[in-house]
């Protein structure tokens, strides 16, 4: 079974995956989301800047942990659950080096107990539901520190 | 002069009553005339407030009010803008009284709600930010919460027992207020016992949906001399401003921030809220004293003590502590008992924060008294960019 991206053209699927952003090619400010679908027009939402060119912008795939907390209750419609019984799922606000903060679920296998405000973590992209695929946030492990916890 | 006087308040009691949105805002609409002592058909414009789930947008609001309580020629004006949808449709009453346009205007919020989580509207919409947070992450409104209590305890030493004080505070302050859904005592083991919603957040922490309404009556000062007010509460400033690129800080119901190269702005957006505030009202945080701010956690109300200024970033728990935050305390927050006792009633909500203001600076307040305030203000912040403060004193 072949797994689509959720959104097309927010982020790559390799071994070493990406958040695609939008770069406005007038004031170099990035976004992410993108900021248009591909047949529509887009402006640059800088104040400063009447840009309306963007190019592709791959961002960082690490970034440090701006916060974080769970979702103990299963979320309403429009969410899917991935399973019957729920099972609460872990979620992140990442700090990039690009100066954005984006939100993600956070790796399976992980909780909260295994992130802290400045944490590293980095992009991975995992099966959202049975259909589409979602990038999500994993915490990075220095060598030597998962045998101590 | 940039005041508008406030002659009336009223509300319906928070609650689940299952009844038409129209009978509440009525209810609170009498009950502001009758305070006011004016007659309906002295009003000359009628705002209302409304949410999307009163269908056609409150048939649109402002009138539906009107009609309900018997169509009278007044101008209409109907306002949203999310959680500060109640202080944007006063700001429309009182620009149009300020410009000599009206005299005396009613402004009407009220609203029905669902059980459980809010949740976006139905249907594939891949193109709306707020359905697509919980399509693709499952990200709730307690969950945003989290991520902003999560940074205190990460930051400033905050601790899930700092929140629950906040809880049994307001749980206590709103014992008296006759308007409150909740009026029961909780200790901090109710709330640590309850179950975690969003990690560190319980689901005493959080505040829950209500049915609700609250109107309030604004004219000229002059209209008020005229009437034979002396000394109205007044409102000295409504903030209604929007954030400043680059807004750096994660809001409901966004993916992402706006990036940061390039500088972020001095002060945060709900920093800004606050600030533009005492700014239009030449009234300083240091003499406020009483804050009706939006708990819609308990460790939101520690958030908005430092965007009010009220305290330094990082300060707002020694306060607490201190029983600063508690009526009879330097700056007491929340003395209605606040959404923790309440609930929300969006469009009705930022008015319920104007009403009991007027009743505290009038020396109304049984039961739950703030004693000699002068100046109270609010404080309130929604999706997309919307939020509001308003500045009375008397």
């Amino acid at each position: 079974m072949s797994l689509g991206p959720a959104v097309e053209g927010w982020f790559t699927t390799g071994p070493e995956p990406r958040l695609l952003g939008s770069r406005c090619t007038t004031c170099a400010t990035t976004y992410f989301p993108p900021v248009a679908s591909s047949d529509g027009a887009a402006f640059c939402r800088n104040p400063t800047c009447d840009g309306d060119e963007f190019e592709v912008a791959e961002l960082s795939r690490r970034g440090t942990v701006w916060s974080y907390t769970d979702a103990q209750y299963q979320p309403p419609a429009p969410y899917v659950a991935r399973t019957d019984p729920y099972e609460p799922f872990a979620l992140a606000a990442v700090e990039l080096d690009e100066g954005l903060t984006v939100l993600g679920q956070v790796a399976d296998g992980y909780g909260v107990k295994d992130l802290h405000v400045g944490a590293e973590v980095e992009l991975v992209v995992e099966p959202l539901d049975g259909e589409l695929l979602i990038w999500r946030w994993k915490p990075v492990t220095e060598l030597g520190e998962e045998a101590d916890q | 002069m940039s005041e508008v006087a406030v002659l009336g308040v009223g509300m319906h009691p928070w609650g689940k009553w299952g009844r038409p949105f129209t009978e509440y805002g009525v209810v609170a609409a009498r009950a502001a005339l009758d305070d006011a002592g004016i007659d309906w058909s002295q009003v000359d414009l009628v705002v209302g407030g409304e949410t999307v789930r009163n269908g056609y947008a409150g048939y649109v609001a402002g009138a539906t009010f009107a009609q309900a309580l018997g169509w009278n020629g007044a101008r209409v004006a109907t306002s949203y803008a999310a959680c500060a949808t109640g202080a944007q449709a006063l700001d429309t009453a009182r620009a149009r009284i300020l410009a000599g346009l009206s005299e005396v205007a009613l402004v009407v919020g009220a609203d029905t709600t669902p059980k459980g989580f809010l949740a976006p509207n139905a249907g594939e919409r891949w193109d709306d930010p707020d359905w697509l947070r919980f399509r693709l992450l499952g990200m709730t409104n307690p969950a945003y919460f989290a991520l902003y209590a999560r940074r205190r305890m990460d930051l400033y030493g905050a601790t899930p027992e700092d929140f629950a004080a906040v809880k049994v505070k307001n749980a206590r302050h709103g014992l008296e207020n006759p308007n409150a859904r909740y009026r029961k005592e909780v200790s901090v083991s109710d709330v640590l016992e309850s179950a975690v919603v969003s990690d560190p957040l319980h689901l005493l922490d959080i505040c829950a949906t209500s049915d609700g309404a609250a109107a309030v009556v604004v004219a000229s000062t002059e209209f008020a001399r005229k009437l034979g007010l002396a000394d109205p509460v007044r409102i000295n400033a409504v903030s209604t401003v929007t954030p400043t690129f680059p807004n750096t800080i994660l809001d409901m119901p966004s993916l992402s921030t706006d990036a940061s190269t390039g500088g972020a702005p001095e002060l945060t957006f709900k920093e800004s809220i606050a600030h533009a505030a005492y700014e239009e009202a030449g009234i300083g945080p240091e003499d406020v004293g009483l804050a009706e701010v939006y708990d819609l956690s308990t460790a939101l109300e520690l958030d908005w003590m430092e965007d009010l200024a009220l305290c330094g970033r990082g300060e707002a728990e020694s306060l607490l502590r201190a029983g600063e935050t508690t009526i009879g305390g330097r700056i007491p927050v929340n003395p209605s008992g606040g959404l923790a006792c309440f609930g929300e009633a969006v469009p009705a909500q930022a008015l319920a924060q104007v009403c009991e203001v007027t009743w505290q600076l009038r020396g109304q307040a049984t039961g739950r008294q703030v004693e000699g305030a002068r100046v109270g203000i609010t404080a309130n912040q929604g999706l997309f960019g919307h939020g509001s403060s308003v500045l009375l004193s008397r």
